[in-house]
């Protein structure tokens, strides 16, 4: 088992979850993040005086898998979230001990 | 003091206009609360909101009296005579007759008194309102409850009557249509003042503190926008042609005063922002005040364009002197008043106002120039002065601003005991 965790940049995130969804990936969790790397911040203007945010607006998604799908996934995320500008984020990949289905009881692959 | 028949569609119109000026406070409220960081939104509220509260109850009692009785002395300050709502009655009436004012003959109202003490009350609340983007996130409700109440007894009594009560800048030849003095020098004047007694917010320039919702300030805008109509063109005191002449002015320079903010904004910083468009129009409004119904053509929009231009550079005055005015009431209003006053020395005509005097493109040389010039200095030099000394005694007796904890943990909490936004 696989956790794949891709930090992405939010407007891509509908092409990611329909690319996922079109491999037949059964689940995944998103959350809003903020964050920097080395695209660094940006500058906003109010009244002429300038601010330089520094952490920017990301989103994270964690998807559990199969490792045998691993490559797959990742590709896919990969491809889905690509704009070529930078900022477009990272993709990781941990390894997991263990996954259970609450409902059921189910574990590791039968769970995803 | 003679009665004489009231207009119906003067009164009408007066009744609508103090609504418009009234519906402008809680525009106001919303133009600084957007702007502020969201832990200080309901203190920035409450400030504006309360104002409606307790200087209308003022307004009543003593500082109609104060700014309207003796009408047309020539002089400092009124009297007692309105004391209470004294003798304001549902009539017409002559203001000043006997006195200097329109050669003896004074200013006829043909509104009710009432309704003329209603619409320049609403005045009296939005005046000491404005202040409260100079001190925003840092000053303690009941010093700002003191401070205002004070101030419109002290220093707003005594200007009104100087200016709009025939008192001794009236009588001097010096014009303001509608407030460039009384309302915007003097309140960015008063602004100034405790911007510099209250000190930097905490961690001012070096951390962003920008606005939290430019919607808001953008709804704000066009609340002030549309009340402004009753604020200028209100001021003629009748529904007549120069309410019409006074109306066009200032939706004109508004109108010019954000093409001018924008266009330096960008030539400057490379982008028009919606915070400089709301801020242009909101600083023509503002300089257009004194000149409304005394200038005709094209002068709005001329007076309008320069100051969009203008109040924007002086946005930096405040990080070029080290003092922490907020959210701009001194580049805004005091320079903005300061600039419309001062055209009007320039662009009055006595074709589009026989009351007024012509400025010098008019022919009428620099003596209304000069006369502008003194109202507007002394006007700040007054306000600033007394208002140093109100806030410097709040601050030595109940202290002016909240402890470092407090504006930390932000004013809606601190002050108020709720917040805005659910989290």
């Amino acid at each position: 088992m696989k956790l794949i965790t891709a930090v992405i940049k939010p407007h891509k995130l509908n092409d990611v979850k329909d690319a996922l969804k079109a491999i037949g990936v059964q689940g995944l969790s998103v959350e809003e993040i903020k964050g920097f790397g080395r695209q660094g911040g940006h500058t906003e203007l109010y009244r002429g005086a300038e601010y330089h945010i520094d952490l920017i607006p990301k989103v994270r998604i964690d998807v559990v898998i199969d490792a045998d799908r691993v490559q797959e996934v990742v590709d896919c995320i990969v491809e889905a979230a690509r704009t070529g500008k930078i900022g477009d984020g990272k993709v990781w990949i941990t390894p997991v001990e263990q996954l259970v289905r609450i409902r059921t009881g189910e574990l590791d692959a039968d769970a995803v | 003091m003679p009665e004489v028949p009231i207009d119906a569609g003067n009164t009408a119109w007066m009744l609508i206009s103090t609504a418009l000026v009234l519906f402008m406070t809680p525009g106001l409220a919303f133009f600084y609360g957007g702007m502020v960081r969201s832990k200080n939104v309901l203190g920035m509220l409450m400030q504006n909101f309360f104002a409606m509260g307790i200087l209308g109850i003022l307004w009543a009692l003593i500082v109609f009296s104060l700014a309207f009785g003796k009408f047309g002395d020539g002089g400092w300050i009124g009297n007692m005579d309105f004391f209470a709502m004294e003798d304001v009655t549902q009539k017409g009436a002559i203001l000043g007759q006997g006195t200097w004012v329109a050669g003896g003959a004074g200013l006829t109202l043909t509104i009710p008194l009432i309704l003329f003490c209603a619409y320049q009350m609403t005045f009296a609340i939005i005046t000491p309102a404005l202040i409260t983007g100079s001190t925003a996130d840092r000053m303690k409700f009941r010093a700002y409850v003191v401070f205002i109440s004070a101030w419109l007894i002290l220093v707003y009594a005594p200007v009104a009557h100087w200016v709009f009560a025939g008192g001794w800048l009236a009588k001097l030849g010096a014009l303001d249509f509608a407030g460039g003095a009384v309302v915007h020098i003097n309140a960015g004047a008063a602004a100034l003042a405790l911007c510099i007694l209250l000190g930097k917010r905490k961690g001012w320039p070096e951390t962003p503190m920008h606005p939290h919702s430019l919607p808001w300030t953008m709804i704000g805008t066009g609340i002030l926008w549309f009340g402004w109509a009753g604020f200028n063109a209100g001021s003629a005191l009748a529904a007549d042609g120069i309410a019409a002449q006074a109306l066009f002015n200032t939706f004109t320079a508004a109108s010019a005063a954000m093409i001018g903010w924008v266009i330096v904004e960008t030539m400057k910083d490379g982008k028009p922002t919606t915070l400089g468009a709301a801020s242009g129009a909101v600083a023509g409004l503002v300089a257009i005040t004194p000149c409304a119904g005394f200038v005709g053509g094209m002068s709005g929009i001329l007076i309008g364009l320069v100051t969009g231009g203008v109040c924007f550079l002086a946005l930096g005055l405040k990080h070029r002197f080290g003092f922490d005015d907020s959210l701009d009431v001194v580049g805004v209003h005091l320079v903005g008043g300061l600039l419309g006053s001062i055209l009007l020395g320039f662009f009055a005509t006595t074709k589009v106002n026989a009351g007024g005097f012509d400025g010098l493109f008019a022919g009428g040389g620099t003596d209304l120039l000069l006369h502008q010039v003194i109202a507007s200095f002394v006007t700040l030099a007054f306000s600033f002065a007394v208002s140093f000394a109100i806030g410097k005694v709040i601050d030595l007796t109940i202290g002016l601003r909240v402890s470092e904890e407090d504006e930390e943990i932000g004013l809606d909490l601190s002050q108020h005991a709720e917040t805005a936004y659910a989290s």
